[in-house]
Parts: C-alpha cells; structure tokens; sequence
C-alpha cells in the first residue's frame, strides 16, 4: 500500500487549489496603488555606437512621466556576475562592465537604451516611439569561432578580445591525456553543436518597484527563483541600497528553468525609478521582449574524443569547447561551462584520465545563463553521443559497452574533481531495460518497417550534481556566494507551524511536499503546518532554487531547524511530566515518558512554550521558533538510464517519439508524485531540444526566433506518456534526508537518446549517418538521408 | 474610449475600453480577473483561453469591444459557488496536471470546450486539440491524463501513477 500522508506520499498538491480556480497571485497580477508604467526601448541593431538620444518630443507626450536613458545610471554600479572564473594560466576572466541602461554602445539586439515611465502602458509605448536613436551601426561579432580570431571586432572596446577565459580542467592532466589518447586502440572523434536555447517559463518576467520617501525603503516584487540573491546582488552590488531598507517579494512564479535565477536589468530599473520619480513603477514583458533579454541558455560549440583500449575500457576523454556568453556576463554564466560542466565529463564511468578545455566568448548575443541542467546536459550530451559513436564504430552493443565501464564502487572520486557518494547505475540500467521493454524493440521495429517506417533505439545514462556545494569548495572555485540554505520553523501557541524557507516553489509543490517531512517528524497532520517562501521580509536569508537544490539543502535546513524544535520541545515535555529530557519520546504527536504511561501532547506543550505559567523559565526561553542554515558537505549524485524509441519518415525526415522510458535513482523520495512530474517536464523539455528548439541569429546578429512563430516549443502532440520509474534508490549519505534531487534530471537525460536514436533508426535503413546536431528537424533529417 | 457591456461568469460587467484594449486586458484590467494570463503576443500559448458564447477563444486575439453583449466564461466561474471543483479542475488536481500554474487556467477552459464538444476524446484527440496550449512545466503527460480522467475514462494503466 502506497503511504497516505509523510515521507514517501503522495497527497494532492494544497497549491493547486489557488492556480485551478485563478487566485494565483504572480506579479502582474499585482498592482499598485498609483504606478507608472515603463516600456523599454530596445536595441534593434546587434552593435553599435549610441551617437545620440533624442527623448524631447517623446518627454512632452502625453502621460509620460520621465524618460531614462544610461546617463541616469552613470553613479549606479555594474550588473554582477556571480562568479570569478581563473583561466588555466591563473588569470582571472575578463569581466565587462554591464550597465543597467546601455552606456555608450549597444551590444545585442534587445540591449535597453532608453525606458520611458509614463500613467499607462500605452502612453509609455507611444512615447518611446517618438525617441530619436541615432546609432553608428558596427559590424556584429555572432559566431563564437570568428571571435575568437585575431583581429575581430570586439564586442567590449576595454577588453583585450572577446575571449571570456580559456579553462583547462584537469589542467594537470592536459599532457597525459594527450598521450593516452596517442597510444589509444581506438579513438572516436565528434564535434557537435548544443544549439543555443531559450528557458520560456509560461509567465513572462515582471518587476514592480516601489519606494516611500517616509521610511526610506524599497520593495520589489519581481518573478525570480531566489529574492534573497536578487537583494543581494542588487542592493549591495548596483544601487547601493541596504538589506533592511530592500524588500524583495517573488510571489507566485509562473516557472523558471534557471532563467528567473539572474539579476536583471529590469529589477535594478523597477527599483531605482521608483525612487526617483516616487511612484511605483510596473515592468511586464512581453513573450517578444522575453525572447531579447530573458538570459538565454546551452550554446556550445564542441569536439569530444573518447579513447578506448583493444578490450573496449575507455582510457582517456577530452573535449573541446567554445561556450558563448552572449554581449555581457549572466549572473551564474560564467560557472555553467565550467564548474558544472567539466566536472560532470566523467558521467557514469570509470574513465581514468579527462581533461576539459573551455573557451568562454563574448558575442553580440543576449547573454546565455544556467537553463535547466545548465552544464550538465552539455556534457551529457557530448558525452553519451560519443559513447554512442563509438559503439557504433567497434561494433558492440552500446548499452554493453556502457556496462563495461560504469563505476560501480562507491564512493568514486572522479579524475575531475567531484567525489560520487552512492549510485548504482547497474540497477538503473536493468529497470530501464525492463521499463522500456528493450527486449520487444526488434518486434516493434518490424512492426514499423511494415508501415514503411524507419525505427531506432537510443539509450543513454546520466548522472548529474545538485545541491551545489559546499560553500568553502564553490568559494574556492570562484563564486562570489555561500551555497547554503535556510529554513526557520515557527511553532504556534495552538501547535501550528508555519516553516519559513529560503527555497522558492515556481512549480516544484513545496508547500505540499515540506510539510510532508515536518509531519513525519513531529508526528502531526501535514494540514497544521504552512509553508512560507519568495519574501524577504518574512524568510530567513537562503539561496533560493535552482539547481535542484531545493530539498537536498533547504529541506536539509529545514530537517535541523525541526530537530531544534523537538529537542526544546522534549524539555518542556519532561518538565510538565516532572521526568528527565533523556526519557521523552516523540511518537505521533504525544510526548511519552519511556517505560511509563504518561504522556502529553504536542498542542500541550506548544501552548505551555507560549503561556509559560508551568515552565522551566530557568532553564529555557520561552517560545517555539528555531532556525537552521544548512551548508551541504557536497553536491548530490542522482543518476539514471534513459531509452527513447522513434520512428523516422522517409519521406519527410520527420521523427515522432513512440516510446519514452527513464530509470532515476533520486535517492530517498518525499513525494512520488511530484517527482513523476518533475521527470515528465524535463524530459518534455528535452525532447524539445532534440527535436524542435533552436535559438537563431543571423550573421548581422537579428535574432530570427524571436517568438512563438519561430521558436518551436513542444506542444501536446509532440510527446508520448512517458514511463518513468524511480524505484532504485541508493540515498545520498551526507544529508539528512538522504535525498538526491530531480528537478533537472529529465532535461539532462533526454536529448541524447533522442539523437541516439534518430541515428540508431537511420542507419537501420541503410544511411551513412553518424551525427546529426539538434534539433534533429524534418530538414535536417531528410538533409541528412539524402547527401 | 467606448463602453463595453457583457456578461462575464453570469454578471454583467461594463468598463470603459480603448478601441486597441483585448479582451484579455479588459478581464484582467477592468475586471481584475487575473486567472487569465497572457503569455505571449502571437496567440500561440493559449493561457488565456476563456469561453465566448460557449466557444473556446483566446482573449488575447479578441478586441474587448467585440465581446459586446457576449457572454464570457472565465477560470474563475468554473468551480461552484461554494468553491468546490469541478470535473476537469478536479482532475488536474487528483493527475497533477499543473506545476507553476500559468498555463492551467487555459488548459482547463481548453478541456472543457473539448469534453463539451467530445465527451470521451482518444489520447490522440486530447493532444491534438491541445495544440494550441503551450505548458512548459509538465511534458503534458498528466495533463492528457488528467482530461481522459476527468471524461470518465480508466487511465490507471497509463504509466507512472
């Protein structure tokens, strides 16, 4: 029997309550009493010199309150970047400046140049129509390779070139990998593409600021996944403003996928011309503005070469990698590449030597930031197609091959840096065997070819690092910020809780899923205790979510913060029952004295924390509230086996997905439930890669996929029900949950068994194939088919 | 600005409107019905679906006064009057056919054109009518399950309870 509340149920989400009856409350649901309203002007050129910016005919329209441009923000400070990337020459990155409103030059298409604040929506929009830019266009700096070369227009005139930092990692094994890829049996080459995308959360980005005169304080309600990063970041880093006298809210957020991690121009904007024209100021974008300064993600050009021994032991891998960074630095870009990149290239095998070079480049592009998996799917991807190639190539079966060489003593510290607790990747790949009915798959492509169609199978393992940490490792490599996380725990006088979290729920069912572990460790119903997330002002100072990071390090938090409470509780508990706090047991919500029958409850002991008449007063503080940070030893391993079945049109190169199948081990699980969905949109999203979404630009920098006409999101009848199984458990063993996280898995695991078997189908018809690059679109198949 | 006058969830409901105001804008602005979102700005998301004269429309594509003395049916008039579900609310629910939210209001007024016009849609029917509904969030697998559901069908053998 399933369990029916606490660790391991799956009750009905409480939020969806809100989000089914249209009591959400996302931002631009939100307005202020007496806000103004901004539209910005943005760049329609890649890059360019601002000569001049006319705002004295669009200033004396109507409604208009006051028309910004990047002169205003001359004393405002630069838009972080939140992490300091040292080259493998140990020297720092080459980091621009990123102004709020451009300075100077434009350098993307999208890159805000002026905002008009006006009484409505529509008066802001006519006004900045009647702005005057004079702009001397220059030569636009698109593809990564042409950037880097000697002599390329630069996209920063204060930088030495467009190039961000060349990594190496490990750059100590640079040489040796050379020289075992030399003397490899075999080797196997592939260069790919991971096409550049963009996250499209439903809701488009919102900000409101607003600030009293009388009190000196600044709120913003903005659509983030981490308000407390964005105080940070914008309060003590652009605008100067104090914690105590900045507020951030992020209310309900319709998504995020990494995308709603950054500090945006448009916060910092919000937040300062409330200030200076005292009315709230209201920011919504549109889906087109979304797709020009929502931080894009992937966009890596890349060369991978795995070697291998005469007995098929990979022995050696390298890769090769230009990463674009777009025309500034993302807040968490310059990590993605990098430490969420190269130290994932071992996968799930016992490759001895890797090195991992990385060339970051600046581009007139939007900037590229973490998207779903952000790094991770990188490397899974090269990593899992070339595995693929190479069994191909030796003629060996490819889930064999992998086999072979999976790690399979744990823990396993890599030869790139990060240590695997647990996994047991053998079991995940024979439940994906047996979930996927990989034994049906010959019956089933007969059955295809009947109807003219070509069949193929991918397969591909993962393994992915969430919670990132700890904070005196990332430190270390270079981010500018702790990775802990927070949660307070407020006990109420009648035993109520509200737990107040520093994680952020746009989508995951948080406030269903945290009150499941507090439940089941105080022994009370889930329905006495609330969530409470997304404000400043009301939570204690955490990260956020990102990273599927959530429960591994804020429910952690949590955990610590409740077993505060129970060791208070147990003595005010041996207090009233006149016992000694060794002997009081906590079971389902009573307070027991062990070997006798008195008891007290929990609602009696919570009311005598706050109506002290009967209390220990010199022992303890009255009172039920306690706090935890939780700083995780190190990140969390989950890992899986992915297979996909599709079926390729001869006629028109267009592939359907027939079958899905995913294994996870996610570690121990609070909510099956919430899991399963977490899987099913990631591997939505993934399929979306491998098959429909492209982020273009034109060689003059025009970004051509600038809506929902031209960028192809995956729509119901593009997918399958997926079967998704996470019954392999090996829980993590450093936090106290011993759960993994799975939020990010499905977008890591799916793309390559997409591809694995779009190619495993071509070359089952007989076609030369051995890598098409994603989206593997109708064209490119039927390209690809018929060289 | 004209006035424009329609019955949204039963009551009647009167604003003053700019010829350009959509229908989504008057909703959410005039009314403060803000169950309807607006995601895009080509009508391709479908997050603002609501029923004009029993048809499923995006408000989005609708000026507000061409809903003159039409009878709008949003998200929030679709549970009871005491605030219980109904089916397909229900079902999203009971399938965890939503994540973050935004799109589900369109979704379920989506469903319920569907259920109305075919009461027991194939999974092939559910995903091609959907077409029209973009969710980032779910890969629409309990989404098509929650809707089979909520016409009356088994999907318990559907994978991945």
């Amino acid at each position: 029997m399933p369990k029916d509340h606490g660790i391991g149920a799956s009750p009905k989400r409480r939020e969806d309550i809100r989000f089914l009856t249209g009591e959400g409350n996302y931002t631009d649901d939100m307005n202020v009493h007496g806000q103004a309203y901004v539209h910005f002007l943005r760049s329609d050129v890649a890059h360019g010199r601002i000569v001049n910016v006319d705002t004295a005919d669009a200033a004396a329209m109507p409604g208009v309150v006051r028309i910004f441009t990047g002169d205003d923000f001359a004393d405002v400070g630069s838009i972080p970047c939140g992490w300091l990337v040292t080259d493998r020459f140990g020297e720092p990155m080459q980091e621009p400046a990123h102004p709020v409103l451009a300075q100077g030059k434009v350098r993307h298409v999208g890159d805000p140049i002026a905002a008009v604040v006006a009484d409505s929506l529509e008066q802001a929009r006519d006004a900045a129509e009647a702005i005057s830019v004079e702009i001397e266009e220059l030569p636009a700096v698109v593809d990564m390779a042409s950037a880097l070369q000697d002599g390329s227009v630069k996209v920063h005139d204060d930088l030495k070139n467009n190039l961000c930092y060349d990594w190496g990692f490990v750059e100590e094994n640079r040489d040796a990998v050379d020289a075992a890829i030399k003397g490899a049996a075999h080797v196997t080459t592939l260069e790919l593409r991971n096409q550049r995308l963009v996250a499209n959360p439903m809701e488009p980005r919102v900000a409101i600021g607003e600030y009293s005169r009388s009190t000196g304080e600044h709120t913003l309600h903005t659509t983030s996944q981490n308000p407390h990063v964005i105080r940070l970041l914008m309060g003590a880093f652009v605008l100067g403003i104090p914690e105590h006298k900045l507020r951030v809210v992020a209310p309900d957020v319709g998504g995020g996928f990494g995308s709603k991690i950054f500090h945006y121009a448009e916060e910092a904007f919000c937040t300062f011309a409330a200030k200076a024209v005292n009315r709230p100021v209201k920011w919504t974008s549109t889906r087109s503005e979304a797709f020009m300064s929502d931080a894009h993600g992937r966009d890596h050009v890349t060369k991978i070469e795995l070697a291998l021994d005469a007995d098929n032991n990979f022995v050696a891998l390298r890769t090769d990698t230009m990463a674009n960074m777009g025309a500034y630095l993302s807040t968490f870009s310059t990590s993605v590449p990098t430490w969420l990149h190269g130290t994932l290239m071992a996968g799930n095998y016992k490759t001895p030597l890797i090195y991992v070079n990385v060339k970051a480049v600046f581009t007139n592009t939007v900037p590229v930031d973490a998207y779903r998996g952000a790094g991770r799917p990188e490397a899974t991807f090269q990593l899992e197609r070339v595995i693929d190639k190479a069994a191909r190539e030796l003629g060996v079966d490819p889930i064999a091959l992998r086999r072979q060489n999976f790690v399979t003593e744990f823990p396993y510290a890599t030869p790139v840096a990060v240590e695997y607790d647990t996994g047991d990747y053998v079991a995940t790949m024979d439940k994906l065997e047996e979930i996927a009915d990989l034994s049906g798959f010959e019956s089933r492509r007969a059955e295809s070819a009947a109807r003219g169609k070509l069949r193929g199978l991918g397969v591909n393992c993962y393994i992915e690092a969430c919670g990132i940490a700890p904070s005196n490792l990332v430190g270390q490599l270079g981010a500018r910020a702790g990775l802990y996380d927070a949660a307070t725990v407020r006990v109420n006088a009648t035993g109520s809780i509200s737990v107040m979290v520093g994680a952020h729920s746009h989508g995951q069912g948080h406030e269903t899923s945290f009150p499941q572990v507090v439940a089941d460790m105080l022994g009370i119903d889930a329905d006495m205790i609330d969530i409470v997330h997304g404000d400043t002002s009301k939570i204690p100072f955490g990260m956020g979510t990102y990273g599927s990071r959530s429960l591994a390090v804020c429910g952690s938090a949590m955990v610590r913060a409740t077993e505060k409470i129970i060791a208070k509780s147990k003595k005010i508990a041996a207090h009233l029952m006149e016992a000694s706090d060794a002997d009081i047991e906590l079971k389902d919500g009573q307070f027991t004295v062990a070997g006798t029958d008195k008891s007290v409850a929990w609602g009696d002991v919570t009311l005598a924390a706050y109506v002290p008449h009967n209390y220990p007063l010199e022992d303890i503080e009255p009172g039920l509230e306690e706090t935890a940070f939780y700083d995780p030893a190190n990140f969390t391993y989950p890992a899986g086996a992915y297979a996909c079945e599709v079926e390729v049109d001869q006629e028109t190169g267009k592939v359907t997905i027939e079958r899905f199948s995913a294994a996870d081990d996610f570690g121990n699980i609070i909510n099956p439930m919430i899991v399963d969905g977490q899987v099913h949109g990631g591997i939505g999203q993934g399929i979306g890669q491998a098959l429909l979404e492209n982020c273009v630009y034109d060689d003059n920098g025009q970004l051509l996929s600038a809506s929902y006409m031209d960028y192809a999101m995956p729509r119901a009848d593009e997918v399958p029900f997926y079967a998704v199984d996470h019954s392999c458990q090996t829980p993590c063993t450093h936090n106290p949950l011993g759960v993994k996280g799975c939020g990010e898995a499905g977008a890591i695991g799916s793309p390559p068994s997409v591809v694995n078997a779009v190619i495993d189908a071509l070359q089952s018809g007989g076609h030369d194939v051995t890598h098409i690059d994603m989206p593997v679109s109708p064209s490119r198949v039927w390209a690809a088919m018929n060289q | 600005m004209s006035q424009v006058t329609m019955t949204v969830n039963g009551k009647t409901a009167t604003g003053d409107v700019e010829g350009r105001t959509l229908l989504s804008q008057f909703l959410r602005e005039n009314l403060n019905l803000t169950g309807t979102h607006v995601g895009c700005d080509t009508s391709q998301c479908g997050a603002c679906v609501v029923h004009v004269d029993g048809k499923a429309v995006k408000s989005c594509t609708m000026l507000a006064l061409e809903a003159e003395g039409a009878d709008v049916a949003t998200i929030e008039g679709q549970a009871a009057p005491d605030g219980t579900l109904n089916t397909i609310q229900q079902a999203f629910q009971d399938h965890h056919g939503l994540q973050c939210g935004f799109c589900t209001p369109g979704m379920v007024m989506s469903a319920a054109a569907l259920l109305k016009d075919n009461p027991k849609p194939t999974e092939t029917e559910v995903r091609d009518y959907l077409e029209g509904n973009i969710c980032r969030c779910t890969g629409y697998h309990n989404i098509v399950k929650a809707i089979m559901a909520a016409s009356g069908q088994d999907v318990s053998s559907i994978a991945a309870e």
